[in-house]
């Protein structure tokens, strides 16, 4: 499992440092060292660009994991040279700016230099596939494990639309449509009656529309004991 | 009766009906639905209004259905999921209902990317399925989806679509079976050019005794030009459209003549596939040809209820 990240067009991220001379430049060792978005390379060819433009860079590091709680470490370490520039350029994932922002000691914008797109399956090497959106109330036991969430164009439970071709969905025929792939693996294990089902209207309340979701590990743990 | 509707009582009465299409204006003008209305008025027995079509914005179904119902045409509201959520949806049909509008066609919608708009968040809150399941429930148990009652009648009748020329094939039998027991009273199918295909999934459906249960309305769409037939034989998702049509409308003489005349033969055929117990005309920016097409197909003078 990877999260899966793209550079942010370079205008972009010169329109946030506008107001900014002096920047601190922050990569990740992990996910976006391998999506080529934030390793060191990608840092090192960052901090070039904005000498360019006339920018002075204070510092940068790699930390490991940005998403991890060691960043607060991390962080305090490299202090003096966060302290001496006006902001924080991250080139990690969403996760890792709001590590970052978290735990900065001073007041200081922190802006992403990457779009956070999705958590990735490698299905082959380099090749990432979006196949789950964390919705809450996994339907991948009536779906012969393919999410109908993320990988149906119009997130349908009940089946494929009239727009599914040959495999393909009606938006690109470079996507397959999800509903033929549920129905060939469903049909393969001779289970095609549960099709006929009507899956009843989504809970969403559990995913993205019910408010930032929180657990407690801990807390969860000693109630099931 | 489920809801009582002119649509409903000519299907009922076992005649063979003929809906139409009225696509709304991109813009404020009541007169392109009024027109388009009074064109219509007397050669089917209902007008279906399309619902921000091809996800491109348009006034709205609702007020499209209204303008006709004001003048005296019977209509059908179409109701996609893509741009509502369950909220919208259901006071929509609330809204609808109490204006007298009661024939509702429940559709997913063509994906976002294809209109004008192709940056919307899609909603996709409910599928089309589940959709037929709420209007099922609002109006047997006067029910919302959360279980909570509610006040005064809810006389719906409850189309569906079904697309024969989709795939997998072998599931769309299936498929047509769910939204029956979803709560489908009528079905509207995607234009039909390969009979063939569609009498072999017409068969399934009999199989099933779907026929029994649903009425289908046949989709015809009948085509202006050459190069109409090539953009929907290449471009339009989930249309089927053999070669052989696309060479007679290029060779021949006059294409609007020959587009008409394929689309006659494909409602001939039509009429011999038991169980098909209508037609649904969409004669997209080509609407004035439908009552020379209804004429010829020998299909009027249509019933008076
Ligand atoms: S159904 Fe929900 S939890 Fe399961 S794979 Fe899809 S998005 Fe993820
Ligand atoms: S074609 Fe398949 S994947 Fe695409 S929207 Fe329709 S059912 Fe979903």
């Amino acid at each position: 499992m990877k999260t899966i990240t793209r550079q942010k067009p370079q205008e972009e991220v010169m329109g946030y440092l506008a107001k900014c001379h002096k920047v601190y430049l922050i990569g990740c060792g992990t996910c976006a060292t391998l999506c080529h978005t934030g390793g060191k390379s990608e840092v090192l060819e960052m901090k070039e660009k904005l000498k360019a433009a006339g920018k002075e860079v204070s510092g940068w590091m790699i930390i490991p994991t940005a998403c991890d709680e060691l960043t607060k470490y991390a962080l305090q370490e490299e202090a003096q040279r966060i302290k001496a520039a006006d902001c924080v350029l991250a080139m990690t994932c969403a996760i890792g700016v709001q590590m970052i922002s978290l735990h900065l000691k001073d007041a200081k914008p922190v802006y992403p230099a990457l779009n956070t797109l999705f958590i990735g399956m490698e299905e082959s090497p380099g090749h990432f596939t979006e196949v789950c959106l964390q919705c809450g109330s996994c339907v991948l036991g009536r779906t012969a494990a393919v999410c109908p969430l993320v990988r149906c164009s119009k997130s349908l439970l009940n089946g494929p639309c009239g727009g599914s071709s040959e495999g393909k969905c009606e938006v690109s025929p470079d996507i397959p449509c999800a509903w033929q792939l549920i129905y060939e693996r469903l049909k393969e294990m001779g289970r095609l009656e549960e099709l006929e089902e009507i899956e009843p209207t989504k809970d969403w309340s559990v995913s993205v529309s019910g408010g930032p979701r929180k657990i407690d590990i801990e807390a969860e743990c000693t109630s099931l004991s | 009766m489920k809801a009582g509707t002119k649509l409903e009582k000519v299907l009922e009465s076992g005649h063979f009906a003929v809906t139409a299409e009225a696509g709304p204006p991109k813009g404020t003008n009541a007169e392109v639905i009024k027109k388009k209305g009074e064109l219509l008025r007397n050669y089917c027995d209902a007008v279906n209004v399309t619902d921000n079509q091809t996800a491109i914005v348009r006034l709205s179904s609702l007020a499209g259905c209204l303008l006709l119902k004001e003048q005296g045409v019977e209509p059908v509201m179409q109701m996609v999921v893509r741009d509502r959520n369950r909220l919208a949806i259901q006071s929509d049909v609330l809204g609808a209902v109490t204006l007298g509008i009661s024939n509702i066609l429940c559709l997913s919608g063509d994906h976002q990317k294809f209109g004008n708009h192709p940056t919307a968040k899609g909603v996709f809150d409910i599928d089309s399925i589940q959709l037929i399941q709420t209007l099922k429930r609002m109006r047997d148990e006067k029910k919302f989806i959360c279980g909570e009652d509610i006040s005064g009648e809810v006389p719906i009748f409850i189309g569906a679509a079904a697309n024969p020329f989709a795939d997998p094939f072998e599931y769309r039998a299936s498929r047509l079976a769910k939204k029956v027991k979803a709560g489908a009273d009528f079905i509207q199918t995607q234009a039909v050019y390969d009979v063939a295909r569609f009498a072999r999934w017409m068969e399934m459906v009999r199989e099933r005794g779907l026929d029994r249960q649903v009425h289908i309305l046949a989709g015809v769409i009948p085509i202006k030009s050459a190069g109409m037939a090539r953009y929907m034989r290449d471009y339009v998702p989930g249309v089927i459209v053999p070669d052989e049509v696309v060479t007679r409308m290029e060779k021949a003489a006059s294409a609007k003549e020959e587009g008409l005349k394929i689309v006659l033969e494909i409602i001939a055929q039509l009429k011999e596939i038991p169980g098909v117990h209508g037609i649904h005309i969409m004669a997209v920016g080509w609407e004035d040809i439908v009552p020379e097409l209804v004429e010829r197909a020998g299909l009027m003078p249509r019933p008076t209820i």
